[in-house]
């Protein structure tokens, strides 16, 4: 009998690897310098897991291309929360993996059961959507918009949301950030989750067993915990009218801030502190009337425009994914920057009998099960399935190491690569480019109702549009 | 792979489309007669029409399906109608004018809640009615007598109505100290049979657990029971004074309009937005429908406080009831054509005499059996033009015109 199992990188990595190690699993490789994702067992012939970013796990459970997986209590209640009929059970806590998700505000704005906001609508932006839209109902918040987000939250109040939902260690981490505690969501303890197909129908006993021996009792989930208001009465803020002129722009964060920084220094653009060695989310910028945050480039074209953004540097991949949720939107490309270049293509196994994507539609014909399209750009994939008419698909996020999908776990992937490279050591192979994506600089492309605003807009993409072609 | 229907949604088959046909034909000819207009509101609306507290329950909300429109960019959410009375009120609220006027809507529509199993279906049809503007025992006792006269319409017998009042339960809830949001949680516990929700409220109010005891283990027949529990609680309560009086007064409309009904508090379950009268309706002993008075909801959306009221009987279930023998076409009137192009004129005048005096009548396609059918015509160039075939008395005729084919048919 086959056992397979998703296992997490990242934070609960260092507790879980000793704690298999006791129960016997030996999954060698399980281990932070490893750099495969399949990992295979030296005791037990039909175990086979592979490694996932956290908040994958219970999706790829729940699907059933798992019967177990460890992650956080997040992540599981994050699924749960929208989809209460996931085929998947919480069968333990793992007792380790300190820390919870919690709602927070601006200091000051709440009070006494009462949110100031600055319109009509309270803001909640986070990593985890579903927990925020069930936080808004629960709170019985009248009217308020979810900013899903890839990361940075601490970054968005008060001026771009009301309210945060961030997971922290402790409380106090939430106060050095500057914000004022609502109250704890749901705690991010590791959890062993398992399908319930696969506990209905497999005897998993022998993992159970071994890891039941190796854990000790621990508390049970408690979600939305009494810390919370039981509701919240929105009143609009009396603050002082914004400077429709200062020009509010977003700097990517992470590996894209050397490139943007050497742009930047060539147009003679002075910038303190960015790249920020303390986590500094807004750094001083030498131009009159600019205000900058420091944000997720993938969150970007969402946050033009909503509003809360003028101007922003992203990759063009995230502003076309943008423009396939929302055709309409008003956020647009002002001028490419040229550099990051990398192609978007959807990618199958070797191999699948199919060369383009004209062969693929009819190769779908005749399969029998839906067809798995996983993407960190879902809604590029979501358009990629219904342009190509692939009949009934299911298109399945992720957050990252998209390659090691296929083949146990997709069937196409919709990815960028630069040469191409890891997608061959993967055993993988292009059948259409769907277009390729440098950085570049986005913004509103409406009518702008502040000339000043609109002037510096213009100052600054000729200023930049001029460094680039005296660049090497 | 085999395609299927979403899990939790329903084909209605030719024969559920004739019952569901038949309760809605009964439905408006009621609503006629009672003076109110059909309207209809959209599928998709915003969430926010619901989430404002007093609407839907946060159990509710918690199942609606919400998604992000295509320009849905602003993060604010878009729903599939998942109540019918909220979007009538939204639309009162945006024609009404600068003055409140009296309002007679009825609508049929279907709306949308998630069910985990997918057994029961997420999408249900309901006709309703909302009456806003009077907010008297008169307005109340209209939209009952509205509600049962539709449902024997239908042909259906043996209504029974169950009459609580939400105002009532809400003020004995509210004299123990309990917010909204408590008093929603504790009745619909008491409901589901779990009476030790009171035992930590017996302590201190004693008397007004004594009262919801009381009401909500004693089945009421007349307004006496309300006059004495009047006389047994509303000196020591007094936030349910004015609720007793005005349920008091709609009693006593519906018992001299000759109703059958029956006072059961326990049929408030779900009372959220209701603020007054509630009433259940059954028929064949199902439940087919109900309604009550919320005076809140078009305040809560225009700031005017305009009294209002409505009713909801469900399709799905009064279609399961209803007899349809009568809605049947008889195998006798329904006549199969088998043409030859040229005399396609002459075919057409006799199918179209035939379609008016009540038959059906359809062309048959070479080669293709057909349903079945009491008359065979073929129709030809030569002579006779017409060749009628009686398939239950296995008898041919010979017509020459198309009159004449229609007279040996009489489709009677």
């Amino acid at each position: 009998m086959t056992f397979r199992i998703a296992l997490p990188k990242g934070r609960l990595l260092p507790q879980i690897a000793p704690l298999l190690e006791k129960a016997g699993w030996g999954l060698d490789d399980y281990n932070e310098k490893t750099r495969v994702y399949r990992l295979k067992s030296s005791t037990m012939s039909g175990l086979a897991a592979k490694m996932f970013q956290e908040k994958d796990i219970p999706i790829q459970v729940a699907v059933g291309n798992y019967d177990i997986g460890i992650c956080g209590l997040d992540w599981f209640s994050e699924q749960m929360v929208k989809f209460p009929s996931s085929s998947i059970v919480k069968l333990r806590e793992l007792g380790f993996g300190e820390g919870s998700v919690y709602a927070a505000t601006t200091p000051g704005s709440f009070t006494g059961g009462t949110l100031s906001a600055r319109g009509e609508v309270v803001r909640i932006a986070g990593e985890y959507p579903n927990l925020a839209e069930a936080l808004a109902l629960r709170l019985r918040l009248r009217r308020f918009a979810v900013y899903p987000l890839w990361g940075s939250a601490e970054a968005y109040p008060p001026e771009n949301a009301e309210i945060v939902l961030l997971s922290r260690k402790d409380p106090k981490e939430i106060e050095s950030l500057g914000l004022q505690l609502l109250g704890k969501i749901v705690e991010s303890r590791a959890c062993l989750i398992v399908n319930k197909e696969s506990l209905r129908s497999k005897d998993l006993s022998p993992l159970l067993a071994s890891l039941n021996s190796v854990i000790g009792d621990a508390a049970s989930i408690e979600f939305f915990t009494s810390s919370l208001p039981g509701s919240i009465t929105q009143v609009q803020a009396d603050l002082p009218p914004a400077d429709l002129s200062v020009v509010r722009l977003a700097l990517p964060d992470g590996h894209q801030q050397t490139h943007v920084r050497r742009i930047l220094d060539a147009a003679g653009i002075n910038i303190d502190d960015y790249p920020s060695s303390t986590g500094n989310r807004r750094p001083n910028i030498s131009l009159d009337g600019f205000f900058i945050k420091v944000i997720r480039p993938q969150d970007m074209p969402l946050q033009i425009s909503n509003g809360n953004f003028d101007l922003a540097i992203t990759g063009r991949d995230w502003l076309i994914d943008h423009h396939h949720q929302f055709p309409q939107s008003p956020v647009g490309e002002l001028l490419d920057l040229k550099y990051g270049k990398v192609r978007i293509v959807a990618v199958v196994a070797n191999e699948v009998p199919v060369n383009t994507s004209e062969e693929l539609q009819k190769f779908r014909k005749k399969a029998e099960s839906p067809c798995r399209i996983a993407a960190e750009y879902v809604n590029i994939a979501d358009n990629y399935a219904r342009v190509n008419q692939l009949g009934a698909c299911r298109i399945i996020p992720t957050w990252g190491a998209t390659e090691a999908f296929i083949p146990e776990d997709a069937d196409v992937l919709i990815e960028n690569t630069e040469t191409g490279s890891t997608l061959v050591k993967n055993n993988l192979k292009i059948i259409e480019t769907l277009f390729e994506s440098t950085a570049c600089v986005i913004g509103n492309t409406r009518l702008r109702e502040n000339r000043i605003q609109g002037e510096r807009i213009s100052a600054f993409v000729a200023r930049l549009k001029q460094t680039m072609e005296t660049m090497p | 792979m085999q395609i299927q229907r979403c899990k939790g949604c329903r084909d209605l088959t030719r024969e559920e489309m004739l019952r569901f046909r038949s309760v809605e034909t009964a439905f408006q000819d009621v609503s006629r007669c009672y003076g109110y207009y059909e309207v209809r509101t959209p599928t998709l609306e915003y969430l926010h029409l619901f989430t404002s507290a007093g609407t839907l329950t946060p159990g509710m909300l918690r199942r609606v399906y919400s998604f992000l429109d295509w320009d849905g960019w602003s993060g604010e959410r878009v729903v599939l109608k998942p109540d019918a009375t909220i979007p009538v009120v939204r639309l009162y609220t945006e024609t009404m004018g600068s003055e409140a006027s009296t309002a007679r809507f009825s609508y049929v529509t279907n709306s949308f809640i998630f069910e985990e199993t997918g057994i029961k279906p997420r999408e249900r049809w309901q006709c309703g009615a909302e009456l806003i503007g009077p907010g008297s025992a008169l307005a109340d006792a209209e939209l009952v007598s509205f509600a049962c006269d539709a449902v024997k319409k239908m042909g259906l017998n043996r209504l029974e109505l169950k009459l609580s009042h939400a105002g009532l339960i809400r003020g004995i809830l509210s004299s123990l100290g309990l917010s909204h949001a408590e008093q929603n949680d504790i009745f619909d516990r008491i409901l589901d049979g779990n009476m030790t929700a009171l035992d930590s409220l017996e302590a201190e109010k004693p008397q007004a657990v004594e009262a919801l005891k009381l009401l909500l283990g004693t089945k009421g027949t007349s307004s006496g029971f309300l006059k004495n529990m009047r006389a047994l609680f509303a000196a020591g309560i007094p936030e349910i004074q004015s609720s007793l009086e005005e349920f008091i007064a709609t009693i006593d409309v519906v018992e001299a309009m000759g109703l059958n009904y029956e006072i059961d508090f326990t049929s408030g379950k779900g009372f959220e937005y209701y603020t007054g009268f509630i009433f259940r309706l059954f028929a064949e002993g199902v439940n087919v429908g109900g309604g009550g008075r919320y005076d809140r909801l078009v305040g809560m959306m225009s700031g005017k406080d305009v009294p209002a009221g409505g009713f909801a009987l469900y399709i799905d279930r009064l279609a399961a009831l209803i007899n349809i023998d009568g809605l049947y076409i008889g195998v006798s009137q329904r006549v199969s054509m088998d043409i030859e192009p040229a005399v396609m004129k002459d075919a057409t005048e006799a199918a179209d005499l035939l379609r008016r005096a009540g038959c059906v009548v359809t062309f048959a396609a070479p080669g293709q059996p057909d349903e079945e059918c009491g008359w065979k015509v073929t129709v030809r160039s030569g002579v006779p033009r017409f060749n009628v075939f009686n398939c239950g008395k296995r008898e041919t005729s010979e017509c020459e015109s198309a009159i004449e084919a229609f007279a040996t048919i009489g489709c009677g």
